[in-house]
C-alpha cells in the first residue's frame, strides 16, 4: 500500500492487527510481572510508548545514515541495543532532575524498559519492513500504544479476576498467559477490518 | 577487505565512544547534585555527602550502617529510616515495604532515596556504634549434630563493644548457592567483656544460603566480614526475678547475658528454661551447670519434648510451654522474661507468660526468623 495513507495504516496496524505483544509475543516479561497492578501498568505503558517512539526514530537514523552507507547492517543488533540503553539512561537522569512527580510515576520504570525486548523488536521490524522515517515514527508510536492497550486490558481483567476462584495451579502467570492467548485471538479479529501486514 | 574491516571497527568504536561520552557528560551535569548536608537526629550529627547516591550508600561511606540484607536493591525492606526533610515523594519501589502509618510518619527505605537536597533524618541512636569488622575464623566446633559454634577473632578494628544479647550481620560471599553476597543476622553468644572476639551459634537449615555456607564451606583461618552490633534484646536494669526461655540456637544471646551477669556479679534470681527435642539436641549443659555454681541464684531447666528410650532422661519432659505452665506459680506477675528462638515457640510462650500475669512490658524477645 503506497501513498499518503500508508503511515496511518502502519499506525493502526501496529496497534491492532500486528500488536507487538499479542501477535509477536514480545515484551512478555514486564507484561507478566507488572500487569498485576493497574497503576503501575499505566506508568509502565506510558514509558513504553515514549521510549518506543523515540528509539525507533533514533535507530532509523543510525541505520539509514551510518550502518547502511558503510555496509554494516549486520551490526544493527548491538548498535540498536546501545542506542536504546544510552537513551533510556539519559531520559531517566533528566526526568529525575526535572520532575519529582514524573519520576515517581514513570522514571522508576525506565530501567525496566532497557531490557524490554519489544523495544528492540520494533527497531528490528522497522529495518526488515523497510519503513520510511514517517512510517517508522508511526510504527513506533503505534506499537507503543498497542503494548499500552494490551497491558491495560490485562491489568483490568486481572483486577476482576482477583475475586474469582481460580484453580491453584493456574494462579499468577498461568492464567495471565491463557488470557493473553484469548486476547491475541480477539485482536486477530481486527485483521478483517484492517487487512494490512 | 582489511579496509572494510577497519572502517567497521572504527565506526563501532566511534559510536560507542560517543554514547559513553554522552553518559559521562550527563553524569557530570544532569546527575550532579553537588554536595548535600545530612542532619541526623535533630543535628546531633551533621555530615556532608556527595549528592546523587542513595542515602543508604552515603551513610555507609560515613561508617553509619543501616541494617540491610539485600545490599540496596529494594528487595528486603530492612533499611528503614525516618526522613523528615528532603526525601521527596515515596517511590513505587518502596510501597510494598511501608505500612500506612509508616508513610504518614515519613518512614522511607534509605536504599531508594537519592540525595538531591539537604536532608533531615532520624535513625536509632544505637546505629552510631555499628561498625564494619574484618574477622578471622579462629575455631569451628560442633555443639550438636546440626548446630556449630563459630568463633570469629576480630582483626580490624580489633575490639567490639556490645550489650549482651545483641546480634551482628555476617556477610556470606558468593558461592554455589548464591551469585552475590548476602547478609544474615546471628546473635552473639560470647559476653561483652570478651571484646576481641564474637562467638556465634549456627544451626543448619536445609538449603539455607548462610547456614549451608557456615556448615560446609567455612574453614578455620578464613576471613569473614561482619557488621554490628544491632538489636534491643539485652538485660534491663531492675531487681526483678529473671526467667530466660530458649530453644535450639536461641541459646546464644541467653548465654551471653548469663556470662555477662557472672562477670558483673549480678545476682538476681534467674531460671533458664531450654527446650530441645531429644538428648542429642541438648548442648552447653556443663557450662550451665558451672554457672549454677558460680551465680548465686541460677537454675537451668532443660526440657525434652521427645526423649528417646536410650536417652535415659530424668529431667523435665514435654513442650517448653507445658513445662513453663507447670513451673510458674500464680505470683509470676513480677517476673522479667527474656525469650529467644523460633517465632512459633516465642509466640506460644508469650501466651503462657501473659496467662500467668506477666505484663507485656516485662517480656523481651528476639525472634529467629
Amino acid at each position: 500500500m503506497e501513498g499518503n495513507l500508508y503511515p496511518l495504516a502502519v499506525f493502526f496496524g501496529a496497534i491492532f492487527t500486528n500488536n507487538i505483544l499479542l501477535v509477536n509475543y514480545l515484551g512478555m516479561c514486564p507484561f507478566l510481572s507488572i500487569a498485576k497492578e493497574f497503576k503501575a501498568s499505566v506508568g509502565l505503558g506510558i514509558a513504553v510508548i515514549f521510549v518506543m517512539t523515540v528509539t525507533s526514530v533514533l535507530n532509523w537514523a543510525v541505520y539509514e545514515f551510518i550502518l547502511e552507507p558503510f555496509g554494516l547492517e549486520y551490526l544493527r543488533f548491538i548498535m540498536f541495543i546501545m542506542v536504546i540503553a544510552a537513551f533510556v539512561q539519559l531520559v531517566e537522569m533528566i526526568i529525575e532532575r526535572v520532575s519529582e512527580n514524573l519520576y515517581a510515576a514513570l522514571g522508576i520504570f525506565l530501567p525496566l524498559i532497557t531490557v524490554n525486548c519489544s523495544i528492540l523488536g520494533v527497531s528490528l521490524f522497522m529495518v526488515i519492513r523497510e519503513y520510511t522515517l514517517i512510517a517508522t515514527l508511526f510504527f513506533g508510536l503505534g506499537s507503543g500504544l498497542g503494548w499500552f492497550l494490551a497491558i491495560l486490558s490485562m491489568a483490568g481483567i486481572l483486577e476482576k479476576l482477583r475475586k474469582a476462584r481460580l484453580p491453584k495451579g493456574l494462579e499468577g502467570p498461568g492464567i495471565t498467559l491463557i488470557i493473553t492467548g484469548i486476547m491475541a485471538l480477539a485482536f486477530m479479529g481486527f485483521a478483517g477490518i484492517l487487512p494490512i501486514s | 577487505m582489511i579496509a572494510t574491516l577497519l572502517i567497521s571497527v572504527a565506526i563501532v568504536t566511534a559510536i560507542a565512544v560517543f554514547l559513553a561520552l554522552l553518559m559521562v557528560i550527563a553524569d557530570a551535569t544532569i546527575a550532579n547534585y553537588g554536595e548535600v548536608q545530612i542532619s541526623i537526629n535533630d543535628g546531633s550529627r551533621e555530615l556532608t555527602a556527595k549528592g546523587g547516591v542513595s542515602l543508604l550508600k552515603a551513610l555507609g561511606e560515613q561508617e553509619i550502617f543501616i541494617p540491610s540484607a539485600c545490599g540496596g536493591r529494594g528487595s528486603c525492606g530492612l533499611c528503614k529510616v525516618t526522613i523528615d526533610k528532603g526525601g521527596g515523594q515515596v517511590l513505587p519501589t518502596e510501597l510494598p515495604w511501608l505500612s500506612k502509618e509508616e508513610i504518614e510518619n515519613n518512614v522511607r527505605l534509605s536504599c531508594q532515596c537519592k540525595l538531591k537536597q539537604d536532608m533531615e533524618i532520624k535513625i536509632p541512636e544505637e546505629l552510631f556504634s555499628v561498625k564494619a569488622f574484618e574477622t578471622k575464623v579462629s575455631s569451628i566446633r560442633d555443639l550438636t549434630h546440626d548446630i556449630k559454634e563459630v568463633t570469629l577473632e576480630l582483626v580490624d578494628p580489633p575490639e567490639i563493644q556490645i550489650e549482651a544479647g545483641q546480634y551482628i550481620q555476617v556477610e556470606i560471599p558468593p558461592y554455589e548457592l548464591t551469585d552475590e553476597e548476602v547478609y544474615r543476622a546471628y546473635s552473639i553468644s560470647s559476653p561483652p567483656h570478651m571484646n576481641s572476639l564474637v562467638e556465634l551459634e549456627v544451626r543448619l537449615v536445609p538449603n539455607g544460603i548462610a547456614t549451608t555456607f557456615v556448615h560446609n564451606y567455612l574453614k578455620e583461618g578464613d576471613t569473614v566480614m561482619m557488621n554490628g552490633p544491632y538489636g534491643d534484646f539485652y538485660l534491663r536494669e531492675s531487681d526483678r526475678e529473671i526467667i530466660c526461655i530458649a530453644g535450639g540456637s536461641g541459646m546464644a544471646p541467653i548465654k551471653s547475658i548469663l556470662l555477662d551477669m557472672e562477670h558483673k556479679q549480678i545476682n538476681r534470681k534467674t531460671s533458664y528454661y531450654f527446650g530441645a527435642r531429644t538428648a542429642k539436641d541438648l548442648f552447653m549443659v556443663e557450662e550451665m551447670e558451672r554457672l549454677e555454681k558460680e551465680l548465686k541464684d541460677f537454675t537451668f531447666i532443660p526440657a525434652l519434648s521427645e526423649p528417646q528410650e536410650d536417652d535415659n532422661w530424668e529431667g523435665e519432659t514435654g513442650l517448653i510451654t507445658e513445662v513453663l505452665d507447670r513451673h510458674l506459680g500464680e505470683d509470676a506477675g513480677e517476673l522479667e522474661a527474656y525469650l529467644c528462638g523460633s517465632p512459633g515457640m516465642i509466640d506460644a510462650c508469650i501466651k503462657v507468660l501473659q496467662k500467668k500475669g506477666i505484663p507485656e512490658d516485662q517480656i523481651f524477645y528476639d525472634k529467629f526468623a
